[in-house]
Parts: structure tokens; sequence; C-alpha cells
């Protein structure tokens, strides 16, 4: 049993599964924060990434600058058109990666076309390489190309799959199933950024993910506050938070003060999803 | 399986965020549904005749045939109403976005020839219509955006990237993943994520349609040559449809070269890589890593980094040929239009003339698309031909 456990957490898919798995025990929600690499310089990233190690994340969706970020709002678009500004490269992303990938697991945020461009063998072996767990393709539908997928699986690294409100009921199930790793679901019809307040159809929405699949759900898009996380960490196994923390990063004055504003916004959000929100409001 | 395409050979698909799976799902339907319906066909049609003025006639240049030693004859698109072939396309999926109760149209463009003709078709039909557009673009192109307002659409300035194109497509894909529900994206060129490419090529083969009967009864046989120019290629697949089955008849595609293919410029066939851009696999111009690069050319409407996933396949297959024109002999293609036949050509258009110049050898027929009309590039073109002839010294095209 032991060894089986071992060999299991030794690829990304077992090291996700065990970490949803130590904070479920905790009797809270992963926490999963989001950074674009190399924004707004490879430095400040390789700070902010121990940073997060440290302040408890427990997983870590490390953004890849793109040129055409879609599934993004101005405020990571504008983080990505910096860091490209800055040079930084996919091997240097790669790198920030392998400098926590041993303590936490990482899944590199990364658009379709770079993953095409290296090809997705080159592209999963990379990722492998730099001890990565999984990979979050916001542009790849589930279905549309299974070559990336399988590139991946064959290296024990979890394609992530997404569902969104506009997830047809038969093609949600069938997604959720077959997740690997944990299934992303977006909150919202939009793309990434900060919302006022938690969409009420979202409970429904996570429900039905997690009655279909075996594996985690994860919930990302428009969660801007410790409460907000602590709201969808009742509902779901994990929160995604991009947006609010390569915010909080552009309006820092400088390294230190990016370290410490992203520092003290996880560490309120270690505590708001320990606690859970609705012991105050009953 | 639905019958509209959503590859090209390896090419096309949908490359996008998964919120946006549920509409192109919806969209395919109602496309597979109303492409054979008689009721939409008949109301297209009437519109084509009436509102569009098609067809657009196909004419004989006998001067240019006179340069060239060849037959060559212009397919009128810059004939329609709103002067370019765009309006085929926006009018078509107008319908459909009312078909399917969408009540809000969005749509981007560079040059404003689509936004003037998606800003055409929401006035006839009364739908709200928002038109994102980079503000390079705006500024280059202002009469084109006073056009818009002025037919009640609001124009959304785009600020991102080099603020043209491709960051207006980016923008209002944005503005669809978040508006789904009740918003209808007319996108403008056969590019995007399918049904796009086939829903785009299905509503401009009326060109080529048109084209084909024209020759048949003007000169008793099918051309030798088809000729279009290629930004994102709809005009281009608009026209090449219905000859692709004629095995006699060479189809040609003209990129821009902009400054020289080794420069800038906005030909992905010709010089760019396999990749994704805006929801399609296809040809685009990226580094190495796949980023993707700012396209450049003279011709708003060719300066797209991207193309059409289903050229990509007829470059492969080797079906048509894809060239390239500088921005300087389409600059020149244009003057020597206007002198010729009294036909001031978009700068688009100008490439495939500038092609049909340059490659002129051996007796044939040739059938060019000219695409749009000239009026939007006059600043732009008589600045850069003076540019032209102050280093030439003398002025004339030969």
């Amino acid at each position: 049993m032991a060894t089986a456990k071992m060999a299991e957490a030794a690829n990304g898919i077992g090291r996700i599964a065990a970490a949803f798995d130590a904070a479920r025990d905790e009797g809270r929600a992963a926490l999963m924060p989001y950074m674009m690499g190399g924004f707004p310089d490879l430095e400040t990233s390789a700070a902010l990434i121990d940073a997060y190690a440290d302040t408890g994340a427990d997983l870590i969706e490390l953004g890849v600058p793109y040129s055409d970020p879609l599934a993004d709002g101005p405020v990571i678009h504008a983080a990505a058109t910096e860091a490209l500004a800055a040079g930084t490269r996919f091997g240097d992303v790669m790198t920030l990666c392998e400098r926590v990938s041993a303590r936490v697991p990482v899944l590199p945020m990364v658009y379709v076309n770079v993953v095409l461009t290296l090809g997705p063998d080159r592209f999963a072996a990379t990722l492998e390489r730099a001890g990565a767990a999984g990979a979050i393709i916001p542009d790849l539908p589930p279905g549309e190309d299974d070559s990336i997928a399988e590139a991946l699986i064959e290296r024990g690294l979890a394609p992530i799959g997404f569902v969104a409100p506009t997830t047809a009921p038969e093609r949600l199930r069938a997604i959720a199933a077959a997740a690997t790793g944990f299934t992303y679901v977006v909150s919202l019809t939009g793309v990434t950024g900060e919302r006022a307040e938690v969409p009420p159809e979202l409970a429904a929405l996570v429900g039905a993910v997690r009655e279909s699949s075996p594996a985690p759900a994860a919930v990302g898009f428009g969660i801007g506050t410790p409460e907000h996380a602590a709201t969808v960490g009742e509902m779901a196994d994990g929160v995604i938070i991009g947006t609010r923390l390569v915010r909080a990063v552009a309006d820092a004055g400088g390294r230190e003060e990016a370290v410490d504003a992203v520092r003290s916004f996880l560490a309120d959000t270690r505590v708001a999803l320990a606690a859970g929100v609705s012991a105050p409001e009953r | 399986m639905s019958t509209v395409e959503s590859r090209f050979g390896p090419y096309g698909g949908r490359y996008v965020p998964e919120v946006l799976i549920a509409a192109l799902d919806e969209l395919t339907a109602a496309w597979e549904e109303a492409r054979t319906d008689p009721v939409y066909r008949e109301e297209l049609g009437a519109l084509l005749r009436d509102f569009v003025g098609r067809p657009t006639p196909l004419y004989e240049a006998k001067r240019l045939s006179e340069r060239t030693g060849r037959r060559v004859f212009l397919k009128r698109e810059d004939l329609t109403h709103t002067g370019a072939h765009k309006i085929n396309n926006a009018v078509g999926q107008a319908l459909l976005a009312r078909r399917m109760g969408k009540t809000r149209i969005i749509a981007e463009t560079g040059a404003g020839q689509h936004g003037v003709a998606t800003a055409t078709a929401c006035a006839l039909f009364g739908l709200e219509c928002i038109v994102y557009m980079g503000t390079e673009d705006m500024r280059r192109q202002k009469p084109n955006v006073e056009r818009m307002e002025l037919m009640g659409a609001r124009v959304e300035p785009v600020e991102a990237g080099a603020r043209t194109l491709k960051e207006a497509v980016s923008a209002a894909i944005r503005d669809w993943v978040t508006n789904v529900g009740d918003t209808h994206y007319i996108i403008g060129s056969a590019v995007g994520p399918a049904p796009y490419p086939a829903l785009v090529r299905d509503l401009q083969r009326v060109i080529g349609e048109e084209a084909r009967e024209q020759i048949l009864a003007a000169a008793g046989r099918l051309p030798d040559r088809v000729i279009a120019c290629v930004g994102g290629g709809s005009n281009a697949i608009g026209t090449f449809a219905p000859f692709v089955d004629d095995g006699g008849v060479e189809l040609i595609g003209v990129e821009a070269a902009g400054e020289g293919l080794d420069g800038r410029h906005g030909a992905p066939l010709s010089a760019g890589r396999t990749g994704v851009l805006h929801g399609s696999l296809s040809a685009v111009i990226a580094d190495e890593e796949g980023q993707i690069l700012e396209a450049h050319s003279i011709s708003a409407g060719l300066d797209y980094p991207g193309v059409g996933p289903e050229h990509t396949m007829l470059r492969d297959s080797g079906r048509a040929r894809y060239v390239a024109i500088t921005d300087e002999e389409a600059l020149r293609a244009l003057r020597v239009l206007a002198r010729l036949e009294g036909i001031v050509p978009a700068l688009e258009s100008s490439h495939a003339i500038a092609w049909v110049l340059s490659e002129s050898a051996g007796e044939g027929i040739d059938l060019i698309t000219l695409s749009g009309r000239g009026d939007k590039d006059l600043a732009e073109a008589l600045a850069g031909l003076k540019r032209l002839d102050d280093g030439d010294g003398d002025g004339e095209d030969g």
C-alpha cells in the first residue's frame, strides 16, 4: 500500500490529488494562487513564487505570458504584454516552476499556440523536467486535440479540463468524468478579472461537476477577496485567485512591496478559507 | 456530425475558451439549417439583389488586357452597396442572427469596411451594433468611423498591442465570451473558430458562382487563372470555392509582402508557420516560441498575421498557389488601374492587380476579384505614391 501510494505521489497527477487531500484533511478548500511568470520581471517573479510556496499555496497556477491571451481580462493581458516586453521566454517560466515544484504542485497556464509550437511531446517533456504537475490550457477545450492530453498523461501530468456556466449538461458530465488532477470550473461567463460578488448559480454548477467526477473541482475567474474565496471554498474543493494577485503586483511600488502585498493577501485568504465564511454570517 | 466543416485537413478547429463552445455549437446548427432553408435563402437572395446590388458585373478590362497581353476580367465587388465584398457576409450573418433571436451584434474591423458593412446590416434589421476597432485604425480610417456612427453603431476603441485588426478581433472575442447569451459575433473574414471559416465562405461563395457563370457567358470558357487578394481570405475563398473542382483553372491568392518577406509583412501562407490565432489552426506569423507577431501591410485589410484555415489546406494540397506583392507594387498597380480603366481599386485588391501586371507572360484568360473600391485609401495611397515618385524622379509607372 505504502509503496503504491508513494509511486502515485511521485507523478504530477498523484501530487495534485495529495494536495487537495491535505487541504480537505484540514477541513478547507485548497488555495491555488495564480501568477504571471516574468511579470514585472523574472527576479520579482522568483521572489513571488517563493512567497506563494511559503505562504500556504496548496498548488500554484503559473502563467506563461502570451501575445494574444483570449481568456484573460485587461489586468492579466497587460501583465503578459509587460512580461514579454521584458524578454520573458518559455524556458524562463519553466525555471520559475522548477524553483518550487518540489514543495508545491505547479501547473503552468499556457495558451495552446505555445504548446503546439513546441509540439505536444516536447511540451510535456519540458514540463516534466521542470517538475510541473499538470497543464492548464485555456484555449484548448476538451476534445479539441487529444494528442496534447495524451502526451501529458503519458508522463503522469494532468491536463486540466474546463467547465463553464454555458457548458451543456451532457458535455459537463463527460468532461467531469474524464478529469485528471481537477476540473477547472469557470465561475462566470466572461474573461478573468475581479467581480463584485460570487455568482448565485455557481453552487449548482460546482455541484454538478463534483457529482460526475472522481477528481476535485476548483473554481476560478472573478474571485477578488478573502471573503469570496471563503464563500467559494464552502462549495468547491479548490479556489483559484489570479487577477487580484496580479493587480497587487502591478500596483506595488517595488519588489519588496509586491512580495508583501501577495503574502498578506494569501495569508488572509488562508485564514478565511480555514474559518469558512458562513460562521460569522450565521 | 454536422455538414458544416470544422476542419480543413488538419487546419481549423475550435481553439477557444470553453465558455464559447455552446455558442459555436448553436451557430453551427443554425447555419446548417439556414443554408438549406428555402425561406432563408430567398430572403437573403432578395436582399443581395435589391439592397446589396447583386449580381455585380464581370467587366472585361480591355486596356489592362492590352497592357498584359492576356484577357483580363474584373469581378466588380467594388460596385456593391458600401463598396466591398464584406457586405455579402454581413447581411447574411445579420439575417442569421435575427433568425437565432440574437439582439446584439458585435464585430471587429481593420480598414473599417467590415465595420461599415456590419453597421449597415444592423441598421437594416434594427439590431444593436458594437464595432471594435484599434485606435490606430480609427485614426487612419476616420471617415469609416463616422459612417458607422452615423448608422447608429457604437465604435469601441481598442488600445492593446499595435492597436490594429488583430487586437480588435481579440477584443470582440472577449466581448463575446462575456455576452454570449444575447450576442452574435459577425466575424469579417473566413477566419476564427469553426463554424466561421465555413460560414463566411458559404456567404462569400456568391462571388465565385456569379463570376463562373458570367465568364462562361462572356468568354465561352473557364478562365485559365483566377486571382484574388488574401488577408483573412474571405473574398478569395468565396471566389475560389466554385472553381476548386475545375482542374484546369489555376487559383492564385495574393498576400501582402509589405516591406518584403524578409521584413515586416502580412503573408503567413508565403512566409509564416503553422499555429493558432483567434481560435483556428492555420498559417500564422509568429516567432519560434509561438508568440504572434504584428503583421504589416500598407493595406489595413491585409494587415493581419493569420489567414483562413481552408487556404492553408489549399496551399498544402497544391490546389491553390499563394504569392505575395509588396506595398510598393500594390501602390503602383492602384494607379495603373485608375489610369487605364478609370477604376480606383482598394489597396487590398491592388495586390491582385499587381500580381497580374507582373506575371503576364503567355496568352490566356485571367479573372481577378476586385474586392473593394479605393476611396477609403485615397489619402494613404496618394501619400505613398508621392514618396515613390519623389524617390523615382519621374512619377510614371512605365
